[in-house]
């Protein structure tokens, strides 16, 4: 733990974290912005994790271990998405979500 | 002394994301996001956990960045401006983006959290025996399912990415 740092702080960094995400979740129209903003809402899972895990019980390693595989599982999803965006700019040259109707290959 | 750079490093999280969410540029949203990037990362080396700091700066900053950089250059021109959703709605959405900040921050002070005072530091060798345990408790399993997802979906992206396949007979039809 972080000394002279108090759970609630951090918890509060990670939740602003996480809501700027949705912001940027709903607001933005372009493909690659929604993917970032997906990458900021789990990397403020993983501090949560990591956190609570750290301040709470940390004899533990259990929320070590999923932060591991919530990174892992993000850099698959990120790698499968821009690979799948490449292709749909491929085909209807636009990455814009109102453009985005066909997914058919 | 520790106050001080998380408060630094929370203040960089913070602005940076803001300013990812709401850039213009698409390029510039991405090196915001790589600033974000970096002060989480600070934020585990704070926090006494160096491996995961080390795997944030690898396969976020180094990885992850690169691959949407080069995926930007391919689909945009660097100058081009996004297009950017109505102001009412925009308004709309942060409003209900603070409220649902507000239910989560009075959730959050009004649970008590029975800390335990501790400097344990997670080493990189208790992370390893805890993931190929098979013991109760161990993390062998998830492990080998990770590993096997990592190739399925690497083997998907190229085969995704490299779109129709050119043979002969495509060639003489151009």
């Amino acid at each position: 733990m972080i000394a002279g740092i108090s759970i609630y702080e951090i918890l509060t960094v990670t939740s602003i974290l996480f809501f700027i995400g949705v912001y940027g979740f709903i607001t933005r129209k372009n493909l690659i912005s929604i993917l970032m903003s997906v990458e900021l809402i789990l990397n403020a899972s993983v501090i949560n994790f990591v956190v609570i895990n750290k301040y709470l019980y940390p004899d533990m390693l259990q929320g070590v271990f999923f932060s591991i595989f919530i990174i892992a599982v993000a850099a698959a999803e990120t790698a499968l998405a821009i690979a799948i965006i490449i292709n749909l700019y491929r085909q209807i040259a636009s990455v814009e979500v109102k453009d985005t109707e066909i997914m058919k290959y | 002394m520790e106050r001080i750079i998380f408060y630094i490093l929370a203040l960089i999280i913070i602005f940076f994301a803001i300013a990812s969410v709401s850039s213009k540029k698409m390029l510039r949203s991405v090196v915001y996001l790589l600033f974000v990037l970096c002060g989480i990362s600070g934020l585990y080396f704070l926090i006494d956990y160096n491996f995961l700091a080390a795997i944030q700066l690898t396969v976020y900053a180094g990885g992850v960045i690169v691959l949407l950089i080069f995926s930007v250059m391919l689909v945009h021109h660097i100058e081009m401006e996004l297009e950017l959703a109505k102001v009412s709605k925009r308004i709309l959405i942060a409003v209900a983006s603070l409220l649902g900040l507000g239910v989560f921050l009075t959730t959050i002070y009004s649970y008590e959290f029975i800390v335990v005072e501790n400097s344990i530091t997670t080493t990189t060798e208790d992370i390893g025996f805890g993931l190929l345990s098979y013991e109760a408790g161990g993390f062998i399993l998830p492990f080998e399912v990770i590993s096997i997802l990592l190739l399925a979906s690497m083997i998907g992206a190229i085969i995704i990415a490299k779109g129709t396949k050119i043979t002969n007979k495509n060639n003489d039809s151009l």
